[in-house]
């Protein structure tokens, strides 16, 4: 391409990410809002990707995009019924409710500090040396250590395994988290994700996807060794089509309180862990992996991590467990366009 | 051991396992408290506390001994490209006093749900071999089993085989996990040396204290939960940018490599920048640390949780951002312009203790002034900033770190104490008001006891490490000339003397008309009457290390105890900088002759 267009398109790029970022802070209907976000997720994606940063722009659209953005238009229904359950019961508990939302001045407090931190950044990014220091040649320079060829992997799994590490132990706490918010008689029950709406073109698109996710998923495990890809992004997309089947009303969750969902969710934590400690004794020392079965270890840890990381997505998105009644009862009055 | 032997003075490798051990058992029990059952799950935790007690004292007293920090490099991968995990003597003794409060804790809340088993009507004996199958004549029948897609696969996995236990299951079950995910989470954040790991710890840290805070259920709590978990998230943000802006400038994480790179007489750093990073990192964790004007989620986060959450979230959770922030200030606090934002911050902790403990003096429940108190306490952990970034004066510095670091210590105790102690009182009184409270001197002497012992350390009333504390903070402020701080100091213990005096005035009336005990009475017959031994003494104990804390701390200032605990890197690299400097022009740090 031209430079001078490259420029012009990386401009727009960043020009339509703030005015989306924008929109969908000031837009007043929520489902407005929430496009807006979910548009957002997806120009940020096309900005990884002009960054040159692909593994980034997976996640980002996976989980930026795709999972947050069920979450918000489930969670904007459902506000959307209790407003109108509300509405019915009487006018003092809406009353109550715009009591409780945030004051204006405190708004407008936070609206400054927001842009005196977005023009502290600006100068401080103007001011940073440029090329920036990097340690890319170093990473790239011991990744044959790894015996992998993708850099990104490389960090992850290799020379930061312990943020990585601690970053799912996270996951599965935050699920934790989630479940506790059950109430007692549920909890130990299955959680579910909420019927879609639109139940026909869901229906569709939930036989016609996955085949197509799941392979993808494994070709972005597979290759993430050499290429772009690897543990995150792959449990991300399994997630996702999970999400597409359960909000279809094609599958269940089994109950939070099954043996198998749990292992399910801890394997790859636990696994890593194990393998870390292993390390200890067979290689140079913790989170190490032993010399000639460094790819060994690794895709091990990178399948289970990645059927955790789906898992646990999964899971985050559906919630916690409810009561059976809710289930058909009046949660979703109509579509909320 | 050779090894040891030849590299005294230098980071040791040798109690590498240790300190590896502190990060990764903890972790692992929560895995394990996740996957296994509920009494399975809480003897996994309480099993590995004691063995965490053991590491963290092993790695203290190699620390000691040696003199130099433990050094553990992960997966052979050297920083700048790898991480380093290092527990110097600041880390190793906050993952004592950790250690030593997570497993009170934990006995604490052992405790507490066998007593609530025995109220429940489920034999005591019973409830400890994984037989709480019969359920108790006063459990609910369990939820309608009539169509819900719920049981169709949960009985074959273990779901179904044991009828869901009464209330606390669910809090119990979560409980454990998630101590051991802040056991673990702040382990890591005191040995971490990399800013990102600190970053991937803290999260850890804020998404087990978040669901902590709501374990009640109630919708207060979870509005509080809430609050908390929106304001920690954007302090993560915060933090975030600071640690980008300082990766962007000097292109290293790890804390030691980003001291050398920004020693004077090194001009490449853009210092500018690097300030603006450490005012949106320090921001970030003020929020999760809870410091005043940040402090809006702290008082309601208290006020329903259960007492052992409150113990670990006031005690513990608020020191883990506190130590990040030190951790920053000590490696980067000179940059130009570090020392007004350390008065800043110095200011903001002034407000804190005196708008903290004014607060607390008008609460009416007791739990939420013992939580506004907390507010107040954090304030004089960022009194003594000035000192601590005073790089002309190396004794006033360690002086100002020793006071910061006795002041966390002292107060995680008797605030622990104190908050086991207000769950036990209002347990007893069957409601959360002060003036329910008469009658608890002649009921529950001990746990009276306990909360007054814990109550003269926040005074800073000698010999209590409190005192000690404040001391060393009065010291260090006067040291840079603020006497407005060292008179809050001093205004602050006044102030704490006023609202415990309004509690112990309160236990030690006659019980008025006895309505809270009716109602006690009257929920839970006789196991609410009989001897709690075990959980008083959890208190009592708590109490009086606070208290101890002031003669641990008195000794070592002649015989250099602490002093040594607290000295290694980081104090090293304050004092690098004098070496290369000549004494600056500070008119501050001047005035302090340095003996």
């Amino acid at each position: 391409m031209i430079p001078a267009l490259e420029r012009a398109v990386e401009l727009a790029i960043g020009a339509m990410l703030v005015g989306l970022a924008l929109w969908s802070v000031l837009v007043r209907p929520r489902f407005a809002s929430i496009v807006g976000f979910v548009v957002f997720g997806l120009l940020l994606m096309l900005a990884w990707m002009r960054l040159g940063a692909p593994d980034v722009a997976m996640t980002e659209g996976a989980i930026g995009s795709g999972l947050a953005g069920f979450l918000l238009l489930s969670a904007a229904a459902r506000l959307r019924c209790s407003e109108i359950r509300r509405a019915r019961i009487g006018a003092g508990e809406p009353q109550r409710a715009r009591d409780r939302s945030p004051r204006r001045s405190s708004i407008v407090a936070l609206g400054v500090g927001c842009a005196a931190v977005a023009a502290a950044l600006a100068a401080a990014v103007a001011a940073l040396p440029h090329p920036a220091p990097s340690l890319a040649p170093a990473a790239l320079e011991r990744l044959p250590e790894l015996g992998i060829g993708n850099p990104v992997s490389g960090v992850l799994i290799g020379f930061r395994a312990l943020d990585t590490l601690v970053e799912k132990i996270v996951l599965v706490v935050a699920l934790v988290g989630v479940w506790g918010l059950a109430a007692e008689a549920s909890w130990r029950r299955a959680p579910s994700v909420d019927p879609s709406p639109e139940i026909e073109p869901i229906r569709f698109l939930a036989r016609a996807l996955p085949p197509v996710g799941i392979v993808l998923a494994i070709y972005l495990l597979w290759r993430g060794a050499t290429e772009p890809g690897g543990a995150f992004p792959a449990g991300a997309i399994l997630a996702a089509m999970a999400v597409l089947v359960l909000a279809a009303g094609l599958g269940r969750l089994p109950p939070t309180a099954a043996r198998s969902l749990r292992l399910a969710i801890c394997a790859g934590p636990l696994v890593f862990l194990g393998v870390g400690g292993l390390g200890m004794g067979v290689a140079r020392g913790f989170l190490d992996y032993p010399a000639g079965f460094e790819v060994l270890s690794i895709k091990l840890i990178e399948v289970l991590l990645t059927g955790s990381v789906a898992v646990v997505l999964l899971l985050l998105v559906a919630g916690p467990p409810e009561e059976a009644a809710s289930a058909n009862g009046m949660r979703r009055p109509e579509p909320p366009l | 051991m050779s090894a040891l032997a030849a590299s005294v003075g230098t980071p040791s490798t040798a109690g590498a396992p240790l300190i590896v051990g502190l990060v990764a058992l903890p972790m692992a029990a929560a895995l394990a408290a996740v996957l296994l059952r509920r009494r399975a799950a809480s003897a996994a935790v309480l099993l590995s506390a004691p063995i965490l007690v053991g590491l963290a004292f092993a790695a203290a007293a190699m620390v000691l001994s040696t003199g130099s920090p433990i050094e553990c490099v992960l997966g052979a991968w050297k920083p700048p490209l790898g991480i380093v995990l290092r527990a110097d003597g600041l880390g190793t003794a906050m993952m004592v006093v950790t250690a030593t409060i997570a497993s009170a804790v934990a006995l604490f809340a052992a405790a507490t749900e066998r007593r609530g088993a025995a109220m429940r009507g489920t034999a005591p004996g019973s409830s400890l071999n994984d037989a709480g199958a019969t359920p108790g004549p006063a459990d609910p029948p369990p939820g309608d089993h009539s169509g819900g897609p719920a049981e169709a696969g949960g009985e074959a996995d273990g779901g179904g085989e044991r009828q869901p236990d009464a209330a606390p299951e669910r809090a119990s079950a979560t409980f454990w996990v998630l101590l051991a995910s802040v056991w673990g989470a702040l382990n890591l954040t005191f040995i971490a040396n990399d800013l990102f790991t600190l970053f991937v710890a803290l999260e850890l840290l804020t998404f087990a204290a978040v669901p902590l805070v709501c374990l009640a259920g109630t919708p207060p709590a979870l509005r509080a939960a809430l609050r908390y978990l929106l304001l920690a998230m954007a302090g993560s943000m915060l933090y975030l940018l600071g640690v980008a802006l300082v990766y962007g400038s000097l292109g290293a994480l790890d804390l030691s490599l980003i001291a050398e790179l920004i020693a004077p007489g090194t001009d490449s750093a853009p210092r500018g920048v690097l300030l603006l990073a450490l005012v949106l990192a320090t921001t970030g964790m003020l929020v999760k640390t809870a410091l005043v004007p940040l402090h809006a989620w702290l008082p309601p986060a208290h006020a329903g949780a259960p007492p052992q959450a409150s113990a670990l979230l006031s005690a513990l959770v608020v020191k883990g951002s506190w130590f990040v922030i030190l951790r920053l200030w000590l490696t980067l606090g000179e940059v130009p312009g570090g020392r007004t934002v350390a008065f800043a911050l110095a200011a903001l902790g002034a407000v804190a203790i005196l708008f903290g403990s004014a607060t607390a003096l008008r609460q009416r429940s007791l739990k939420l002034l013992v939580a506004w108190s907390t507010v107040a306490q954090i304030g004089y952990l960022f009194v003594a900033f000035p000192a601590l970034v005073a790089a002309a004066a190396p004794t006033l510095a360690t002086e100002a770190l020793r006071g910061g670091m006795l002041q966390a210590i002292s107060h995680a105790f008797a605030k622990a104490a104190m908050f086991l102690a207000a769950g036990l009182l209002v347990e007893r009184a069957g409601r959360d008001r002060i003036d329910a409270l008469g009658g608890a001197f002649r009921r529950m002497p001990i746990i009276f006891a306990a909360f007054a012992i814990g109550g003269l350390s926040l005074m800073g009333l000698p010999p209590s490490g409190g005192f000690w504390a404040k001391w060393l903070l009065l010291q260090a402020t006067i040291g840079v000339g603020a006497w407005w701080l060292a008179l809050t100091i001093l205004a602050g213990g006044v102030l704490a003397g006023a609202y415990l005096l309004r509690v112990l005035r309160a236990c030690g009336a006659e019980a008025p008309a006895d309505l809270g005990a009716d109602r006690a009475v009257v929920a839970a017959p006789a196991a609410a009457i009989a001897p709690d031994r075990l959980r008083t003494a959890i208190v009592l104990g708590l109490a009086l290390v606070s208290m101890f804390l002031g003669f641990a701390a008195m000794v070592p200032a002649e015989r250099c105890g602490v002093r040594r605990l607290l000295r290694s890197e980081p104090i090293t690299q304050l004092d690098r900088p004098i070496e290369v400097l000549p004494p600056p022009s500070t008119p501050h740090g001047a005035a302090e002759a340095a003996p």
